[in-house]
């Protein structure tokens, strides 16, 4: 893999996330795929919510928004309409994308707009120090599930399709090359993207689930992490807690931005019509 | 719609008011949620918009809303919205970030009934203090409440040029008698309105102050760091963490502090240059009546009646409710006999305009209403005699 940090990663390193954090391999495989997609950093718009994760805004030498928390992709969706040319991305961390920005993450994909989202899902709040989220998996423990979590979780990619976006995909920061092909072809697709990166969290979830070693939850996610290709063979049992990786789904439809501008097109005509017939 | 200025006088509603002043201000992105009673505000952007090839959205939520008007700003679009009470307040956790990321913003508050659903469709000048805390933290803000339908077109003008001046949110506080109040509405021979745009505060002198790196939230002497939208070269950082003049995180005690400062002197310093009040008969009056928003005509109507039973009482209207014209109301009262103050509300504003007139000695009396309807003459004209002739405050006499 190339070194591509010098590039795309302003002065103000180090960053603040904890020994064995996952969202630097994240942030690393962005920079990379924003390498391959080769384009300008001038047009490039990151924002980014509140979280561990949304960090990310502030160390990456691009267009960049911290936002408030769940709000990223509102804050996303009015800068893209008015400014179709800037290459999107939003970077949010699991209970920011799926708890307090769910309703936001529902519509944005419902709209299709063309834009990236990167869901980091570390199964935990991680800045205020360990609590569930929607996507902790049902009986994982944390500061407020100190029994194992009675909470169901959601399937982020079921959630995606069902809500309408129209690429889905999940890696995780073990498979960090794959991370990185799928951001790329996320970024290129036409629409609503979605990619769910599976971070690990030694210190606010490994550790209150018996896997505090950094290294061994990256082992936890190569032994727990399946393809969509492999996926297909194994039964609904083989792959109860099994981690699917890879793109889930692709289809084409209607981009928000297009439609936008094929509806300003059409009335700026029509208007223009009717001004030149008042005027005879 | 675009043609107005050949139709001449034509019948107008309050809320249409505010829409057509958005047009002519410039406004380019509308993001906004239904909610009585501002909703004509959202269908009339919704079937202007597209023809003059501008961008309406319709949000999830008025959380949304206000994000994605603060997403618009940021790449140098004027945003606004249109709400009313519910909405407003689900909206206040935005608008402290945009007063702390210094994003231009219009929010039109259509006021009604409250607190929780309340009464929709009916009146309350009810958001006069949510307008100004709010949010949480110190903060300025700006916020206006036009008296009539006219005024609400010329009040959206100013409040997107003082967004844009002072990089700030701004609230046009509407009440619903305004917002739904049809009335002659005549253009036709005002002198065209000043247009206040981003890149008139922009200068190369100014984006080079940090030595040839743009500092988007810098210290110049106005207070206000030019704003060069987000995507056009300079590549910054947003956040509403405290942050530098760069824009960057900072917990240095000394760069918080100065930050904060800036954040309210901004606006705070310039109180006299965006506060605006209108005199009637203020001059030689014993007893003056101040008041704003609907409430506002019935005051006037209130004087005028007073006028002609002898009794010498003038009108103080607030343009401006933020930042307060604290100033200016003590100078314009100071020498009085009596100062009323009528409000649909408990009292909200009264609470600063008594505190303004402290050590006059001025007697101040304020008459609240809080039962859905708008405050008629008759109740401020019987509160201004019965404190006239608590006071001792002879009819038609002299000091």
């Amino acid at each position: 893999m190339e070194a591509v940090y010098e590039k795309y990663f302003r002065d103000n390193l180090p960053h603040i996330w904890c020994p064995g954090c996952g969202n630097g391999i994240v942030m690393s495989a962005l920079a990379r795929a924003l390498d391959k997609l080769g384009y300008p950093q001038d047009d490039i718009l990151l924002v980014s919510g509140i979280g561990c994760s949304s960090r990310m805004s502030g160390y990456m030498d691009l267009n960049t928004v911290h936002t408030a928390h769940g709000r990223a992709l509102a804050f996303a969706t009015g800068a893209k309409v008015c400014e179709p040319r800037l290459k999107t991305f939003v970077v949010m961390g699991d209970g920011d994308a799926a708890a307090i920005g769910g309703n936001h993450f529902i519509h944005a994909c419902r709209r299709n707009i063309d834009m990236t989202a990167i869901v980091i899902n570390n199964s935990i709040y991680g800045m205020t120090g360990g609590q569930f989220s929607p996507l902790t998996p049902t009986g994982k423990r944390a500061t407020t599930a100190p029994y194992g979590s009675i909470d169901r979780a959601f399937n982020l990619v079921d959630l995606a399709k069902g809500a309408g976006a129209t690429y889905v995909a999940r890696g995780d920061v073990f498979h960090a090359a794959q991370l990185t092909n799928l951001l790329v072809e996320a970024s290129r697709h036409k629409g609503f993207a979605v990619v769910e990166a599976v971070a690990t969290c030694p210190i606010s979830f490994g550790r209150y689930n018996n896997i505090p070693e950094p290294a061994d939850m990256l082992f936890w996610l190569r032994d727990n992490t399946v393809t969509v290709q492999q996926a297909a063979k194994m039964s609904d049992e083989e792959l109860t807690d099994k981690i699917i990786i890879g793109k889930h789904f692709e289809t084409e439809a209607v981009e928000y931005c297009e439609e936008m501008a094929r509806l300003l097109a059409d009335k700026q005509a029509d208007n223009e019509k009717a001004g030149d017939e008042n005027e005879v | 719609m675009t043609e107005i200025k050949n139709k001449h006088v034509q019948l107008m509603q309050g809320n249409e008011a505010c829409a057509l002043g958005a047009i002519k201000a410039g406004a380019s992105f509308f993001g906004g949620y239904p909610i009585t009673p501002s909703t004509e505000i959202a269908e009339y952007i919704a079937r202007e918009f597209p023809k003059l090839g501008r961008y309406f959205m319709q949000m999830e939520d008025e959380i949304a809303s206000i994000g994605a008007m603060i997403g618009a700003s940021m790449v140098g679009h004027k945003a606004f919205t249109a709400t009313s009470g519910p909405g407003f307040s689900l909206m206040q956790e935005l608008i402290g970030y945009a007063a702390v990321a210094e994003i231009p913003l219009v929010i039109i508050d259509v006021m009604r009934f409250g607190p929780s659903t309340g009464l929709p469709t009916m009146p309350q000048s009810g958001d006069i203090m949510q307008a100004r805390w709010g949010t949480h933290g110190d903060h300025s803000i700006i916020a206006l409440s036009p008296s009539s339908v006219q005024e609400a077109y010329y009040t959206t003008i100013r409040a997107f040029n003082l967004a844009e001046q002072y990089r700030t949110p701004v609230v046009v506080l509407l009440d619903e008698k305004i917002g739904h109040l049809r009335e002659g509405f005549d253009i036709s021979q005002d002198l065209e309105p000043e247009i206040i745009n981003r890149a008139d505060f922009v200068d190369k002198a100014a984006t080079s102050a940090g030595g040839g790196k743009y500092l988007p939230f810098a210290n110049t002497p106005s207070g206000v760091p030019p704003f060069v939208p987000l995507g056009q070269g300079e590549r910054y950082h947003f956040t509403g963490l405290t942050h530098n003049q760069a824009g960057f995180y900072t917990a240095d005690a000394e760069q918080v502090a100065t930050f904060m400062h800036r954040l309210c002197h901004k606006i705070e310093d310039h109180v006299n240059e965006i506060a605006e009040v209108e005199q009637l008969d203020c001059a030689g009056a014993d007893c003056v009546i101040i008041a704003y928003g609907a409430v506002a005509r019935s005051a006037q109507e209130a004087m005028v009646e007073l006028q002609s039973q002898g009794y010498k009482v003038g009108l103080l209207r607030l343009k401006t409710i933020w930042p307060f014209p604290a100033e200016q109301i003590r100078e314009i009262c100071a020498d009085k006999k009596l100062v009323v103050m009528p409000e649909m509300n408990m009292g909200q504003l009264a609470v600063e305009a008594k505190a303004a007139l402290i050590g006059s000695g001025v007697p101040f009396h304020s008459i609240t209403q809080v039962n859905g309807r708008l405050i008629a003459p008759a109740p401020i004209m019987q509160a201004v005699i019965e404190q006239m002739a608590e006071h001792s405050v002879k009819q038609g006499g002299g000091r």
